[in-house]
């Protein structure tokens, strides 16, 4: 087992389908990218169950309910699968700017300007996390699209 | 002095970061080795000195992106940048919008195409081909569990073989990611005088 359970993932068919159609090196790294946006090697100040938190919680606003229960499921403490929930407000109040910042970064991209990032800042969230924040969330704006896509071709391609 | 760009461009704007890039002098041999694998490591970018702030997803996502635009095989460079440039119009990603658009236009020797884009957003008219690839572009942007297969039968009628229609959701999926990254963390800027 790989510590994000990627062989029960709902992505490793997906993967599976791009492999059969395309390039497989790019199944590879986006296996990997997974890895390394859910369980790092450096977390930051976000361990990996608040970092499954959050990719449940994306896979939930981009309506793949599947998706938002595989990382869900993996949770293992409660105040942090309660954060899987879209509208789930944040503990505290650091916690709260960024679940904010997260929500409006994966659903309202276009509107983000300069002041969501020094709305982090003035909550004490270091660059190096607002850097990590953003990758983790762009990883499943590009995990969502890719699983709900291959999802309209299956049984086309034979 | 320097103004943010707020309307879409092929003249590829400045980026400034949001947040402070890693300074090279001071970056840990793992942040080197991410940099390294970089298209341009002669002179990096402040975007990529930025990244490097989380060097195990960089080290991985610049391969994945040459890989998933350049690498030969199904759709035509010309018509993954396309892709591209539909989520970085939903998304407002001016200064993704303005490289991919540039490249088009020289992969495509043509700038009618992203002439209209700019113009009328994702209201373009474009011819059928470059219509659907645009359209489906833009949907699964929008909302990825919105695209049904009825989607994809539109993509097959327009012409576009099921390698062709999978490089099409992995670019379109791809810019969803590096919007999320250039859109956010910097503003697109033009040096005034």
């Amino acid at each position: 087992m790989t510590a994000t359970g990627f062989e029960a993932s709902p992505w490793r068919g997906a993967l599976a389908e791009v492999a059969a159609q395309t390039r497989s090196d790019i199944v590879e790294m986006s296996r990997k990218a997974e890895e390394a946006v859910t369980a790092p090697r450096d977390p930051g100040a976000f361990p990996t169950e608040w970092r499954l938190a959050m990719a449940a919680r994306i896979a939930a606003l981009n309506g793949l309910d599947n998706l938002a229960e595989h990382y869900r499921a993996k949770i293992a403490e409660p105040a942090l699968r309660a954060l899987a929930v879209p509208g789930a407000p944040g503990r505290v109040a650091r916690e709260q700017a960024v679940l904010a910042f997260m929500d409006k970064v994966a659903a309202e991209t276009r509107t983000v300007a300069a002041e969501d990032i020094e709305g982090l800042k003035a909550a004490g969230v270091a660059d190096a996390d607002i850097v990590r924040l953003c990758e983790l969330n762009a990883f499943m704006s590009y995990q969502a699209r890719v699983l709900a896509g291959l999802a309209i071709l299956k049984g086309a391609s034979a | 002095m320097s103004r943010v760009v707020h309307r879409f461009t092929r003249t590829v704007p400045e980026w400034r970061p949001r947040v402070t890039p890693v300074d090279l002098a001071q970056a840990t041999p793992e942040q080197r080795e991410a940099l390294k694998i970089t298209p341009s490591n002669t002179k990096v970018s402040d975007y990529v000195l930025v990244l490097a702030h989380d060097p195990e997803t960089l080290a991985i996502r610049s391969p994945l992106f040459n890989a998933i635009m350049y690498d030969p095989g199904g759709m035509s460079r010309a018509e993954r940048e396309l892709g591209a440039i539909g989520a970085s119009i939903v998304n407002r990603c001016i200064y993704c919008a303005a490289v991919h658009a540039a490249r088009h236009a020289q992969l495509a020797k043509d700038t009618a195409v992203t002439d209209e884009l700019f113009i009328r957003g994702e209201k373009a008219a474009l011819p059928p081909r470059e219509q659907a690839i645009f359209d489906f572009s833009v949907k699964l942007s929008q909302s990825p569990s919105a695209v049904t297969e009825a989607d994809a039968a539109r993509l097959r009628e327009a012409g576009l073989s099921e390698a062709e229609i999978v490089d099409l959701i992995l670019s379109t999926a791809l810019f969803g990611w590096a919007n999320r990254l250039m859109h956010v963390l910097g503003d697109p800027v033009r040096n005034d005088g």
